[in-house]
Protein backbone atom coordinates (compact mmCIF):
# COMPACT_ATOMS: atom_id res chain seq x y z
CA UNK A 1 0.00 0.00 0.00
CA UNK A 2 1.38 3.39 -0.91
CA UNK A 3 1.78 6.17 1.60
CA UNK A 4 -0.88 8.17 -0.16
CA UNK A 5 -3.58 5.61 0.62
CA UNK A 6 -2.42 4.96 4.17
CA UNK A 7 -2.59 8.69 4.81
CA UNK A 8 -6.32 8.63 4.05
CA UNK A 9 -6.87 5.28 5.74
CA UNK A 10 -5.84 6.91 9.03
CA UNK A 11 -7.13 10.32 8.13
CA UNK A 12 -10.79 9.44 7.60
CA UNK A 13 -11.46 7.84 11.02
CA UNK A 14 -9.58 10.68 12.70
CA UNK A 15 -11.62 13.27 10.88
CA UNK A 16 -14.83 11.50 11.90
CA UNK A 17 -13.64 11.55 15.51
CA UNK A 18 -12.68 15.20 15.17
CA UNK A 19 -16.14 16.08 13.93
CA UNK A 20 -17.65 14.30 16.93
CA UNK A 21 -15.29 16.32 19.14
CA UNK A 22 -16.39 19.52 17.50
CA UNK A 23 -20.09 18.71 17.78
CA UNK A 24 -20.59 20.48 21.14
CA UNK A 25 -19.07 23.65 19.66
CA UNK A 26 -21.16 23.35 16.54
CA UNK A 27 -24.22 22.90 18.74
CA UNK A 28 -23.24 25.96 20.77
CA UNK A 29 -22.91 28.08 17.64
CA UNK A 30 -26.10 26.74 16.10
CA UNK A 31 -28.14 27.25 19.28
CA UNK A 32 -26.75 30.76 19.73
CA UNK A 33 -28.63 31.68 16.56
CA UNK A 34 -31.90 29.91 17.37
CA UNK A 35 -35.16 30.85 19.00
CA UNK A 36 -35.49 29.09 22.39
CA UNK A 37 -38.38 26.93 21.18
CA UNK A 38 -36.12 25.42 18.50
CA UNK A 39 -33.19 24.61 20.81
CA UNK A 40 -34.48 21.20 21.86
CA UNK A 41 -36.27 20.22 18.67
CA UNK A 42 -36.28 16.51 17.87
CA UNK A 43 -34.55 15.72 15.61
CA UNK A 44 -31.90 18.33 16.14
CA UNK A 45 -31.93 21.17 13.64
CA UNK A 46 -28.34 22.17 12.79
CA UNK A 47 -29.14 25.15 10.61
CA UNK A 48 -31.29 27.63 12.55
CA UNK A 49 -34.56 28.51 10.84
CA UNK A 50 -35.02 31.42 11.09
CA UNK A 51 -31.66 32.84 12.17
CA UNK A 52 -32.18 34.58 15.49
CA UNK A 53 -29.53 37.29 15.26
CA UNK A 54 -31.33 39.09 18.10
CA UNK A 55 -29.73 36.72 20.60
CA UNK A 56 -26.39 38.41 20.05
CA UNK A 57 -27.74 41.94 20.23
CA UNK A 58 -29.68 41.09 23.43
CA UNK A 59 -26.61 39.58 25.03
CA UNK A 60 -24.46 42.54 24.06
CA UNK A 61 -26.80 45.46 24.63
CA UNK A 62 -29.79 44.17 26.62
CA UNK A 63 -30.57 44.67 30.31
CA UNK A 64 -28.31 41.76 31.32
CA UNK A 65 -25.59 42.62 28.81
CA UNK A 66 -22.34 40.70 29.20
CA UNK A 67 -20.38 43.58 27.68
CA UNK A 68 -19.40 45.18 31.04
CA UNK A 69 -18.26 41.76 32.30
CA UNK A 70 -16.32 41.33 29.09
CA UNK A 71 -14.59 44.64 29.78
CA UNK A 72 -13.80 43.60 33.35
CA UNK A 73 -12.32 40.34 32.12
CA UNK A 74 -10.10 42.24 29.69
CA UNK A 75 -9.03 44.61 32.48
CA UNK A 76 -8.24 41.79 34.88
CA UNK A 77 -6.39 39.76 32.23
CA UNK A 78 -4.27 42.68 30.99
CA UNK A 79 -3.16 43.71 34.48
CA UNK A 80 -2.47 40.13 35.48
CA UNK A 81 -0.42 39.44 32.37
CA UNK A 82 1.56 42.67 32.66
CA UNK A 83 2.20 42.18 36.38
CA UNK A 84 3.12 38.54 36.04
CA UNK A 85 5.53 39.23 33.18
CA UNK A 86 7.22 42.01 35.15
CA UNK A 87 7.66 40.19 38.46
CA UNK A 88 8.35 36.78 36.92
CA UNK A 89 11.08 37.94 34.54
CA UNK A 90 12.88 39.82 37.30
CA UNK A 91 12.65 37.02 39.85
CA UNK A 92 13.34 34.29 37.29
CA UNK A 93 16.41 36.17 36.11
CA UNK A 94 17.74 36.64 39.63
CA UNK A 95 17.17 32.98 40.52
CA UNK A 96 19.04 31.93 37.39
CA UNK A 97 21.76 34.50 36.82
CA UNK A 98 22.49 36.18 40.13
CA UNK A 99 24.01 34.85 43.28
CA UNK A 100 23.06 35.86 46.79
CA UNK A 101 22.70 34.36 50.23
CA UNK A 102 19.86 31.89 50.65
CA UNK A 103 18.99 31.86 46.97
CA UNK A 104 18.74 28.10 46.64
CA UNK A 105 16.77 27.68 49.86
CA UNK A 106 14.35 30.34 48.70
CA UNK A 107 14.02 28.57 45.39
CA UNK A 108 13.19 25.33 47.19
CA UNK A 109 10.47 27.17 49.07
CA UNK A 110 9.10 28.34 45.73
CA UNK A 111 9.12 24.73 44.50
CA UNK A 112 7.20 23.64 47.56
CA UNK A 113 4.48 26.29 47.22
CA UNK A 114 3.99 25.31 43.60
CA UNK A 115 2.25 22.08 44.52
CA UNK A 116 -0.34 23.74 46.77
CA UNK A 117 -3.75 23.45 45.16
CA UNK A 118 -5.43 26.80 44.63
CA UNK A 119 -8.58 25.57 46.35
CA UNK A 120 -6.80 25.04 49.63
CA UNK A 121 -5.97 28.73 49.64
CA UNK A 122 -9.49 29.89 48.86
CA UNK A 123 -10.77 29.66 52.44
CA UNK A 124 -8.00 31.80 54.00
CA UNK A 125 -8.00 34.17 51.02
CA UNK A 126 -11.73 34.68 51.44
CA UNK A 127 -11.35 35.64 55.11
CA UNK A 128 -8.17 37.62 54.69
CA UNK A 129 -9.41 39.57 51.68
CA UNK A 130 -12.48 40.56 53.66
CA UNK A 131 -10.22 41.91 56.40
CA UNK A 132 -7.98 43.92 54.10
CA UNK A 133 -10.82 45.20 51.95
CA UNK A 134 -10.03 43.30 48.78
CA UNK A 135 -13.04 40.97 48.94
CA UNK A 136 -15.57 41.65 46.19
CA UNK A 137 -13.17 43.83 44.22
CA UNK A 138 -11.44 43.03 40.96
CA UNK A 139 -8.13 43.40 42.80
CA UNK A 140 -8.89 40.13 44.57
CA UNK A 141 -8.53 38.50 41.14
CA UNK A 142 -5.71 40.65 39.82
CA UNK A 143 -3.20 40.84 42.68
CA UNK A 144 -2.65 37.13 43.38
CA UNK A 145 -2.35 36.56 39.64
CA UNK A 146 0.46 39.09 39.32
CA UNK A 147 2.86 37.23 41.57
CA UNK A 148 3.03 33.66 40.44
CA UNK A 149 5.49 30.94 41.20
CA UNK A 150 4.83 29.20 37.89
CA UNK A 151 5.79 32.24 35.84
CA UNK A 152 8.98 32.63 37.86
CA UNK A 153 9.87 29.01 37.16
CA UNK A 154 9.28 29.34 33.45
CA UNK A 155 11.45 32.43 33.22
CA UNK A 156 14.15 30.91 35.39
CA UNK A 157 14.24 27.87 33.11
CA UNK A 158 14.89 30.15 30.19
CA UNK A 159 17.52 32.38 31.79
CA UNK A 160 19.47 29.38 33.11
CA UNK A 161 20.02 28.30 29.52
CA UNK A 162 21.51 31.66 28.51
CA UNK A 163 25.30 32.11 28.41
CA UNK A 164 26.92 34.11 31.22
CA UNK A 165 29.53 35.62 28.88
CA UNK A 166 27.09 38.27 27.66
CA UNK A 167 26.76 39.64 31.17
CA UNK A 168 30.50 39.65 31.75
CA UNK A 169 31.12 41.54 28.52
CA UNK A 170 28.45 44.09 29.39
CA UNK A 171 29.85 44.61 32.89
CA UNK A 172 33.31 45.24 31.41
CA UNK A 173 31.69 47.98 29.36
CA UNK A 174 30.40 49.51 32.59
CA UNK A 175 26.78 48.33 32.60
CA UNK A 176 25.12 47.95 36.00
CA UNK A 177 23.06 44.90 36.97
CA UNK A 178 19.75 46.47 35.91
CA UNK A 179 21.18 47.40 32.52
CA UNK A 180 22.61 43.91 32.05
CA UNK A 181 19.15 42.53 32.70
CA UNK A 182 17.08 44.95 30.63
CA UNK A 183 19.46 45.48 27.70
CA UNK A 184 21.06 42.07 27.29
CA UNK A 185 18.88 39.28 28.64
CA UNK A 186 15.36 40.65 28.50
CA UNK A 187 15.36 41.13 24.69
CA UNK A 188 16.48 37.53 24.29
CA UNK A 189 13.54 36.39 26.42
CA UNK A 190 10.79 37.83 24.19
CA UNK A 191 9.60 34.46 22.81
CA UNK A 192 9.36 32.89 26.28
CA UNK A 193 7.66 35.99 27.62
CA UNK A 194 5.07 35.89 24.90
CA UNK A 195 4.43 32.21 25.61
CA UNK A 196 3.99 32.96 29.32
CA UNK A 197 1.81 35.93 28.43
CA UNK A 198 -0.49 33.79 26.31
CA UNK A 199 -0.85 31.17 29.04
CA UNK A 200 -1.44 33.81 31.70
CA UNK A 201 -4.09 35.44 29.53
CA UNK A 202 -5.95 32.19 28.94
CA UNK A 203 -5.83 31.21 32.63
CA UNK A 204 -7.10 34.60 33.68
CA UNK A 205 -9.78 34.70 31.00
CA UNK A 206 -11.15 31.28 31.90
CA UNK A 207 -10.89 31.50 35.69
CA UNK A 208 -14.23 30.64 37.28
CA UNK A 209 -13.41 29.36 40.73
CA UNK A 210 -11.66 32.43 42.14
CA UNK A 211 -14.37 34.94 41.16
CA UNK A 212 -17.05 32.49 42.29
CA UNK A 213 -15.66 32.68 45.80
CA UNK A 214 -14.22 36.19 45.94
CA UNK A 215 -16.77 38.23 43.98
CA UNK A 216 -20.36 38.51 45.14
CA UNK A 217 -21.71 41.69 43.56
CA UNK A 218 -23.07 40.95 40.05
CA UNK A 219 -21.84 44.40 39.04
CA UNK A 220 -18.32 43.07 39.41
CA UNK A 221 -18.77 39.70 37.71
CA UNK A 222 -16.15 38.70 35.20
CA UNK A 223 -17.22 37.05 31.96
CA UNK A 224 -17.37 33.39 33.09
CA UNK A 225 -19.66 34.31 36.00
CA UNK A 226 -21.84 36.48 33.81
CA UNK A 227 -22.58 33.56 31.50
CA UNK A 228 -24.98 32.40 34.19
CA UNK A 229 -27.02 35.61 33.81
CA UNK A 230 -29.41 33.82 31.53
CA UNK A 231 -30.40 31.10 33.98
CA UNK A 232 -33.55 31.89 35.96
CA UNK A 233 -34.26 31.16 39.63
CA UNK A 234 -35.68 27.73 38.82
CA UNK A 235 -32.44 26.83 37.07
CA UNK A 236 -34.05 27.07 33.63
CA UNK A 237 -31.47 28.06 31.04
CA UNK A 238 -32.38 30.39 28.19
CA UNK A 239 -30.57 28.38 25.50
CA UNK A 240 -30.19 30.98 22.77
CA UNK A 241 -28.91 33.77 25.02
CA UNK A 242 -26.63 31.54 27.08
CA UNK A 243 -25.03 30.07 23.99
CA UNK A 244 -24.64 33.48 22.35
CA UNK A 245 -22.85 34.72 25.48
CA UNK A 246 -20.72 31.55 25.50
CA UNK A 247 -19.70 32.10 21.88
CA UNK A 248 -18.69 35.66 22.77
CA UNK A 249 -16.65 34.40 25.73
CA UNK A 250 -14.75 31.96 23.53
CA UNK A 251 -13.83 34.35 20.74
CA UNK A 252 -10.82 36.09 22.40
CA UNK A 253 -9.20 32.81 23.42
CA UNK A 254 -9.92 31.39 19.99
CA UNK A 255 -8.24 34.36 18.32
CA UNK A 256 -5.19 34.03 20.56
CA UNK A 257 -5.11 30.33 19.79
CA UNK A 258 -5.50 30.57 16.02
CA UNK A 259 -3.16 33.52 15.51
CA UNK A 260 -0.47 32.32 17.90
CA UNK A 261 -1.07 28.59 17.61
CA UNK A 262 2.57 27.54 17.29
CA UNK A 263 3.73 29.64 20.21
CA UNK A 264 0.77 28.57 22.30
CA UNK A 265 1.37 24.89 21.73
CA UNK A 266 5.07 25.33 22.40
CA UNK A 267 4.22 27.02 25.68
CA UNK A 268 1.84 24.23 26.67
CA UNK A 269 4.31 21.47 25.90
CA UNK A 270 7.20 23.30 27.54
CA UNK A 271 5.38 23.88 30.79
CA UNK A 272 4.53 20.21 30.56
CA UNK A 273 7.53 18.15 29.77
CA UNK A 274 10.77 19.83 29.03
CA UNK B 1 -2.73 21.38 36.17
CA UNK B 2 -0.21 24.13 36.46
CA UNK B 3 1.07 23.06 39.84
CA UNK B 4 2.71 19.79 38.96
CA UNK B 5 4.17 21.10 35.73
CA UNK B 6 6.18 23.39 37.91
CA UNK B 7 7.59 20.50 39.85
CA UNK B 8 8.63 18.81 36.63
CA UNK B 9 10.36 21.98 35.51
CA UNK B 10 11.99 22.52 38.88
CA UNK B 11 13.52 19.08 39.23
CA UNK B 12 15.25 19.51 35.94
CA UNK B 13 16.42 22.99 36.83
CA UNK B 14 18.20 21.83 39.92
CA UNK B 15 20.54 19.67 37.89
CA UNK B 16 21.68 22.54 35.70
CA UNK B 17 22.87 25.15 38.15
CA UNK B 18 24.43 27.81 36.00
CA UNK B 19 28.11 28.64 36.06
CA UNK B 20 29.84 31.98 35.72
CA UNK B 21 27.44 33.73 38.07
CA UNK B 22 29.02 36.31 40.25
CA UNK B 23 27.83 37.27 43.72
CA UNK B 24 25.40 40.15 43.57
CA UNK B 25 24.54 40.56 47.24
CA UNK B 26 21.42 42.58 47.96
CA UNK B 27 20.82 43.45 44.30
CA UNK B 28 19.64 39.89 43.73
CA UNK B 29 17.09 40.34 46.50
CA UNK B 30 15.85 43.52 44.89
CA UNK B 31 15.14 41.62 41.68
CA UNK B 32 13.22 38.95 43.52
CA UNK B 33 11.48 41.23 46.00
CA UNK B 34 8.40 42.23 43.96
CA UNK B 35 7.52 38.63 43.20
CA UNK B 36 8.50 37.36 46.63
CA UNK B 37 6.41 39.94 48.50
CA UNK B 38 3.38 39.01 46.41
CA UNK B 39 3.94 35.29 46.93
CA UNK B 40 4.27 35.86 50.69
CA UNK B 41 1.13 37.99 50.82
CA UNK B 42 -1.11 35.91 48.60
CA UNK B 43 0.23 32.37 48.95
CA UNK B 44 2.38 31.86 52.03
CA UNK B 45 0.25 33.79 54.53
CA UNK B 46 -2.96 32.06 53.37
CA UNK B 47 -1.15 28.73 53.52
CA UNK B 48 0.00 29.27 57.10
CA UNK B 49 -3.52 30.42 57.97
CA UNK B 50 -5.11 27.31 56.54
CA UNK B 51 -2.84 25.15 58.67
CA UNK B 52 -3.71 27.16 61.77
CA UNK B 53 -7.43 27.29 60.96
CA UNK B 54 -7.47 23.52 60.64
CA UNK B 55 -6.98 23.35 64.43
CA UNK B 56 -9.77 25.75 65.24
CA UNK B 57 -13.51 25.70 65.57
CA UNK B 58 -14.78 28.71 63.75
CA UNK B 59 -17.75 29.77 61.73
CA UNK B 60 -17.88 33.06 59.92
CA UNK B 61 -20.88 34.31 61.89
CA UNK B 62 -19.02 34.51 65.19
CA UNK B 63 -16.44 36.90 63.78
CA UNK B 64 -12.67 36.76 64.25
CA UNK B 65 -13.12 36.87 68.03
CA UNK B 66 -15.07 33.63 67.84
CA UNK B 67 -12.06 31.54 66.83
CA UNK B 68 -11.32 28.86 69.39
CA UNK B 69 -8.48 26.38 69.17
CA UNK B 70 -9.77 22.87 69.48
CA UNK B 71 -6.63 20.82 68.91
CA UNK B 72 -7.15 17.79 66.73
CA UNK B 73 -10.93 17.73 67.13
CA UNK B 74 -11.46 18.54 63.45
CA UNK B 75 -9.33 15.62 62.39
CA UNK B 76 -11.13 13.26 64.73
CA UNK B 77 -14.42 14.53 63.32
CA UNK B 78 -13.20 13.98 59.75
CA UNK B 79 -12.36 10.38 60.54
CA UNK B 80 -15.96 9.86 61.71
CA UNK B 81 -17.65 11.96 59.04
CA UNK B 82 -19.54 9.74 56.57
CA UNK B 83 -19.91 12.72 54.22
CA UNK B 84 -16.15 13.03 54.01
CA UNK B 85 -15.61 9.35 53.25
CA UNK B 86 -18.41 9.36 50.69
CA UNK B 87 -16.72 12.32 48.98
CA UNK B 88 -13.31 10.61 49.09
CA UNK B 89 -14.82 7.47 47.56
CA UNK B 90 -16.44 9.43 44.73
CA UNK B 91 -13.23 11.32 44.09
CA UNK B 92 -11.26 8.09 43.88
CA UNK B 93 -13.77 6.63 41.41
CA UNK B 94 -13.71 9.82 39.36
CA UNK B 95 -9.90 9.89 39.30
CA UNK B 96 -9.50 6.15 38.73
CA UNK B 97 -11.81 6.16 35.71
CA UNK B 98 -11.19 9.52 34.08
CA UNK B 99 -7.39 9.68 34.37
CA UNK B 100 -6.43 6.32 32.77
CA UNK B 101 -9.09 6.79 30.10
CA UNK B 102 -7.74 10.24 29.24
CA UNK B 103 -4.14 9.01 29.14
CA UNK B 104 -4.83 5.92 27.02
CA UNK B 105 -7.00 7.79 24.52
CA UNK B 106 -4.49 10.65 24.50
CA UNK B 107 -1.69 8.21 23.72
CA UNK B 108 -3.62 6.67 20.84
CA UNK B 109 -4.52 10.04 19.50
CA UNK B 110 -0.97 11.34 19.91
CA UNK B 111 0.45 8.40 17.94
CA UNK B 112 -2.19 8.82 15.23
CA UNK B 113 -1.58 12.56 14.97
CA UNK B 114 2.14 11.94 14.60
CA UNK B 115 1.57 10.22 11.24
CA UNK B 116 1.21 11.99 7.94
CA UNK B 117 -2.49 12.89 7.73
CA UNK B 118 -4.63 15.10 5.57
CA UNK B 119 -5.08 18.38 7.46
CA UNK B 120 -2.96 17.30 10.41
CA UNK B 121 -2.45 20.77 11.90
CA UNK B 122 -6.18 21.42 11.87
CA UNK B 123 -6.88 18.04 13.45
CA UNK B 124 -4.44 18.75 16.27
CA UNK B 125 -6.10 22.10 16.91
CA UNK B 126 -9.59 20.56 16.97
CA UNK B 127 -8.73 17.99 19.62
CA UNK B 128 -7.01 20.61 21.72
CA UNK B 129 -9.86 23.10 21.54
CA UNK B 130 -11.93 21.85 24.52
CA UNK B 131 -8.92 22.38 26.75
CA UNK B 132 -8.79 26.15 26.26
CA UNK B 133 -12.46 27.04 26.49
CA UNK B 134 -13.82 28.32 29.81
CA UNK B 135 -15.59 25.88 32.05
CA UNK B 136 -18.87 27.80 32.17
CA UNK B 137 -19.35 27.86 28.40
CA UNK B 138 -18.47 24.17 28.25
CA UNK B 139 -20.60 23.27 31.25
CA UNK B 140 -23.69 25.07 29.97
CA UNK B 141 -23.32 23.44 26.56
CA UNK B 142 -23.00 19.92 27.95
CA UNK B 143 -25.82 20.53 30.38
CA UNK B 144 -28.11 21.13 27.43
CA UNK B 145 -26.54 18.42 25.24
CA UNK B 146 -27.15 15.91 28.02
CA UNK B 147 -30.71 17.00 28.71
CA UNK B 148 -32.41 13.64 29.35
CA UNK B 149 -35.53 14.48 27.35
CA UNK B 150 -34.34 16.33 24.29
CA UNK B 151 -30.55 16.71 24.48
CA UNK B 152 -28.56 15.85 21.40
CA UNK B 153 -26.59 13.10 23.17
CA UNK B 154 -29.74 11.16 24.02
CA UNK B 155 -31.15 11.76 20.56
CA UNK B 156 -28.10 9.92 19.21
CA UNK B 157 -28.12 7.23 21.92
CA UNK B 158 -31.81 6.64 21.30
CA UNK B 159 -30.80 4.86 18.10
CA UNK B 160 -29.11 2.25 20.33
CA UNK B 161 -32.03 2.10 22.72
CA UNK B 162 -30.17 3.71 25.64
CA UNK B 163 -31.65 6.70 27.48
CA UNK B 164 -29.40 7.68 30.37
CA UNK B 165 -30.74 10.43 32.64
CA UNK B 166 -27.28 12.02 32.96
CA UNK B 167 -27.29 14.89 35.45
CA UNK B 168 -30.82 14.14 36.60
CA UNK B 169 -29.91 10.62 37.67
CA UNK B 170 -27.78 9.70 40.67
CA UNK B 171 -26.30 6.80 38.67
CA UNK B 172 -25.47 8.73 35.53
CA UNK B 173 -24.34 12.10 36.89
CA UNK B 174 -20.79 10.98 37.73
CA UNK B 175 -20.31 9.13 34.40
CA UNK B 176 -21.54 12.27 32.64
CA UNK B 177 -18.88 14.33 34.40
CA UNK B 178 -16.28 11.73 33.45
CA UNK B 179 -17.30 11.89 29.77
CA UNK B 180 -16.85 15.66 29.87
CA UNK B 181 -13.49 15.43 31.64
CA UNK B 182 -12.15 12.94 29.11
CA UNK B 183 -13.41 15.02 26.19
CA UNK B 184 -11.69 18.05 27.71
CA UNK B 185 -8.36 16.40 28.55
CA UNK B 186 -7.63 14.03 25.67
CA UNK B 187 -6.38 16.77 23.36
CA UNK B 188 -3.96 18.07 25.98
CA UNK B 189 -2.56 14.56 26.55
CA UNK B 190 -2.18 13.93 22.85
CA UNK B 191 -0.28 17.18 22.48
CA UNK B 192 2.14 16.32 25.26
CA UNK B 193 2.61 12.82 23.80
CA UNK B 194 3.13 14.33 20.38
CA UNK B 195 6.03 16.43 21.58
CA UNK B 196 7.54 13.40 23.33
CA UNK B 197 7.13 11.24 20.21
CA UNK B 198 9.02 13.77 18.16
CA UNK B 199 11.99 13.30 20.47
CA UNK B 200 11.85 9.50 20.17
CA UNK B 201 15.15 7.87 19.08
CA UNK B 202 15.02 7.72 15.29
CA UNK B 203 18.06 5.45 14.87
CA UNK B 204 16.41 2.73 16.94
CA UNK B 205 13.41 2.70 14.60
CA UNK B 206 15.71 2.46 11.61
CA UNK B 207 17.60 -0.44 13.20
CA UNK B 208 14.30 -2.15 14.01
CA UNK B 209 13.16 -1.72 10.42
CA UNK B 210 16.33 -3.42 9.20
CA UNK B 211 15.64 -6.30 11.59
CA UNK B 212 12.12 -6.50 10.15
CA UNK B 213 10.39 -5.80 13.47
CA UNK B 214 6.58 -5.61 13.48
CA UNK B 215 4.79 -2.38 14.30
CA UNK B 216 3.68 -3.80 17.66
CA UNK B 217 7.23 -4.90 18.52
CA UNK B 218 8.51 -1.42 17.70
CA UNK B 219 5.88 0.14 19.91
CA UNK B 220 6.57 -2.21 22.82
CA UNK B 221 10.36 -2.07 22.69
CA UNK B 222 11.08 1.47 21.52
CA UNK B 223 8.08 3.79 21.65
CA UNK B 224 6.54 2.80 24.98
CA UNK B 225 9.77 2.92 27.04
CA UNK B 226 10.64 6.30 25.58
CA UNK B 227 7.16 7.56 26.51
CA UNK B 228 7.24 6.26 30.07
CA UNK B 229 8.42 9.49 31.72
CA UNK B 230 5.77 11.42 29.78
CA UNK B 231 3.11 8.96 30.89
CA UNK B 232 4.09 9.31 34.53
CA UNK B 233 4.12 13.06 34.20
CA UNK B 234 0.63 13.04 32.70
CA UNK B 235 -0.65 10.63 35.34
CA UNK B 236 0.66 12.83 38.12
CA UNK B 237 -0.69 16.10 36.72
CA UNK B 238 -4.04 14.57 35.82
CA UNK B 239 -4.42 12.92 39.22
CA UNK B 240 -3.77 16.26 40.89
CA UNK B 241 -6.10 18.06 38.48
CA UNK B 242 -8.90 15.50 38.69
CA UNK B 243 -8.79 15.28 42.48
CA UNK B 244 -9.38 19.04 42.52
CA UNK B 245 -12.15 18.86 39.91
CA UNK B 246 -14.57 21.53 40.95
CA UNK B 247 -15.76 23.96 38.28
CA UNK B 248 -18.03 21.63 36.36
CA UNK B 249 -19.51 20.17 39.53
CA UNK B 250 -20.19 23.58 41.06
CA UNK B 251 -21.75 24.72 37.84
CA UNK B 252 -23.75 21.74 36.69
CA UNK B 253 -24.68 19.39 39.51
CA UNK B 254 -23.88 21.33 42.71
CA UNK B 255 -22.82 17.98 44.09
CA UNK B 256 -26.13 16.31 43.27
CA UNK B 257 -28.52 14.80 42.64
CA UNK B 258 -28.45 14.11 46.38
CA UNK B 259 -24.75 13.73 47.04
CA UNK B 260 -24.03 11.70 43.90
CA UNK B 261 -21.31 14.06 42.66
CA UNK B 262 -20.11 15.61 45.92
CA UNK B 263 -16.41 15.00 45.38
CA UNK B 264 -13.93 16.06 47.99
CA UNK B 265 -13.21 19.52 46.65
CA UNK B 266 -16.90 20.28 46.36
CA UNK B 267 -17.45 18.93 49.87
CA UNK B 268 -14.79 21.32 51.13
CA UNK B 269 -16.41 24.19 49.25
CA UNK B 270 -19.82 23.37 50.73
CA UNK B 271 -18.41 23.12 54.24
CA UNK B 272 -16.61 26.43 53.93
CA UNK B 273 -18.71 28.61 51.70
CA UNK B 274 -22.22 27.28 52.24
CA UNK B 275 -22.09 26.25 55.90
CA UNK B 276 -19.32 28.71 56.84
CA UNK B 277 -17.49 26.09 58.90
CA UNK B 278 -14.10 27.49 58.00
CA UNK B 279 -12.08 25.58 60.58
CA UNK B 280 -13.51 22.25 59.50
CA UNK B 281 -13.19 23.13 55.80
CA UNK B 282 -9.52 23.99 56.32
CA UNK B 283 -8.93 20.65 58.01
CA UNK B 284 -10.60 18.83 55.09
CA UNK B 285 -8.42 20.79 52.67
CA UNK B 286 -5.29 19.95 54.58
CA UNK B 287 -6.06 16.23 54.85
CA UNK B 288 -6.92 16.04 51.16
CA UNK B 289 -3.81 17.90 50.17
CA UNK B 290 -1.60 15.52 52.16
CA UNK B 291 -3.42 12.55 50.61
CA UNK B 292 -2.92 13.80 47.06
CA UNK B 293 0.70 14.61 47.84
CA UNK B 294 1.33 11.04 49.02
CA UNK B 295 -0.43 9.64 45.95
CA UNK B 296 1.71 11.86 43.74
CA UNK B 297 4.97 10.89 45.43
CA UNK B 298 4.10 7.20 45.16
CA UNK B 299 3.43 7.54 41.43
CA UNK B 300 6.66 9.45 41.01
CA UNK B 301 8.73 6.93 42.97
CA UNK B 302 7.19 4.00 41.10
CA UNK B 303 8.50 5.46 37.87
CA UNK B 304 11.97 6.06 39.31
CA UNK B 305 12.11 2.47 40.46
CA UNK B 306 11.18 1.30 36.97
CA UNK B 307 13.80 3.47 35.33
CA UNK B 308 16.54 2.11 37.59
CA UNK B 309 15.64 -1.49 36.88
CA UNK B 310 15.76 -1.03 33.13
Amino acid sequence: MTDKYSKWLWGIPLWILAIAFLAPFAWMLSTSLKADVDAYKIPMQWIPDPFQWDNFSTVLTGATSVLPAFGRSVFVALLRVAGELLTATMAGYAFARMSFRGRDKLFLLYLATAIIPAQLLLVPRFIYFQKIGLYDTLWALILPGMFTVLGTFLMRQFFVSQPAEFAEAARMDGANEWQVFTRIYLPLATPVMSALGILAFVWSWNDYETPLVLISNPDRYTLPLSLTNFVDEQGQIAPGLTMAASVISIVPVLIVFVVLQRRFIAAMTHTGIK
Amino acid sequence: MATATVVAAGTKARTEQGSGIRPSGWIGFLFIAPNLLGVIAFTLIPLVSVVLLAFTDWNLVSGLGGITFNGIDNFVAIARDPGFWHAIGLTLVYVAVSVPLTVVLGLGLGIALNRPLPGRAVLRAIFFLPYIVNVVAIGMTWLMLMNPKAGLVNQVLDAFGIQPGWFASSHWALPALIVMAVWGGVGYCSLIYLSALQDAPRQLYEAADIDGASAWAKFRVITWPSLLPTTVFLLVTLIIGASQGFGLIALITAGGPGDATTTISYYMYQTGFQFYRFGYASAIGLVTFVGVLVLTLVTWRAQRGRALND
